[in-house]
């Protein structure tokens, strides 16, 4: 990829093999963040096309003071909530900005001792059950993985995605969504923990 | 397992993302170790989770289709001209 003024002077030139490659590029972390506000895949992908068009008629205007790629981002959002609104549908934003309101536990409590065990409160009861090192790669195990992934809440599934799936760092997820430090990482970690999880039951499930 | 002081193995799972982001303070950081030293199940908690982001990591990104392609490159075609 250009560096941005490289990029945006190719782009204003109307240069088509920057254009296409940058469309590329973004493109799976754009649908990750539409899917946030949109209900179903084909909207999402919907509010892209329309995103890249804004784009476009916007670029003339655009001044650096972010990264390319934050702008972007911005105007995806922007473009969602529009049509969010537009539809009546309401928007999950409570659950985007504040997620620590609402706690969850990365580890099933139960798997813990009690606080008032004498010897070890709060220890492993039932720790985690080793994973086969050789069937984490098998294509069974990606399609779990993708089930936990789209099974998450949709903040949680934005931040893992575009984190650990697209590997992008952690400034430009919390600038895409808008999150707080804090927040991005509270998310990461849940959605972490609960592909964790999904690995676990389906790798090494418990004996009964 | 070693019970480790201040830090119990309830407390320490949800630590596992902050200190992979080494967002820990140093206080933290130094009981979030001294606790794994000593602790199979910790060790091994944060060991899977290591492994999720890498086997996370190995998924394929959504890709764009080729209809969705074709008609970006057009708009970009009639942008270009129309500016």
């Amino acid at each position: 990829m250009l560096p941005d003024d490289e990029l945006v002077a190719a782009l204003r030139a109307g240069n088509e093999q920057a254009f296409a490659a940058v469309v590329r590029e973004w493109h799976a972390g754009l649908t990750r963040v539409a899917r946030i506000f949109t209900p179903t895949r084909a909207v999402a992908d919907e509010v892209v096309q329309e995103t890249w068009l804004r784009v476009l008629g916007a670029l003339d205007r655009f001044e650096g003071r972010s990264s390319l790629k934050t702008w972007v981002f911005r105007i995806l959002v922007n473009t969602a909530k529009t049509r969010a609104q537009r539809e009546g549908r309401s928007i999950p934003f409570s659950a985007l900005h504040d997620p620590a309101r609402v706690p969850e536990a990365a580890v099933d409590p139960e798997r813990f001792l009690p606080d008032d065990h004498p010897h070890h409160p709060g220890g492993w009861e039932s720790p985690p059950r080793e994973l086969p090192e050789d069937r984490l790669i098998a294509g069974e195990t990606r399609e779990v993985i993708e089930r936990a992934i789209e099974a998450l809440p949709a903040n949680q599934r934005a931040v893992i995605s575009l984190r650990d799936v697209e590997g992008w760092s952690s400034d430009e997820v919390r600038n895409a969504l808008d999150l707080s430090e804090v927040n991005q990482r509270v998310l990461l970690h849940r959605a972490r923990a609960r592909v964790r999880q999904a690995l676990e039951d389906y790798l090494a499930p418990e004996s009964t | 397992m070693i019970d480790t002081e201040a830090l119990s193995c309830q407390e320490l799972v949800e630590l596992v993302t902050d200190y992979l982001e080494e967002a820990l303070e140093e206080r933290d950081l130094r009981a979030f170790e001294a606790h794994l030293a000593h602790c199979d199940g910790c060790a091994e908690y944060l060991e899977q989770m290591r492994t999720t982001i890498r086997v996370v990591g190995t998924l394929t990104p959504n890709d764009l289709t080729q209809a969705a392609e074709t008609v970006l490159l057009q708009a970009f075609r009639t942008w270009k001209r129309s500016s």
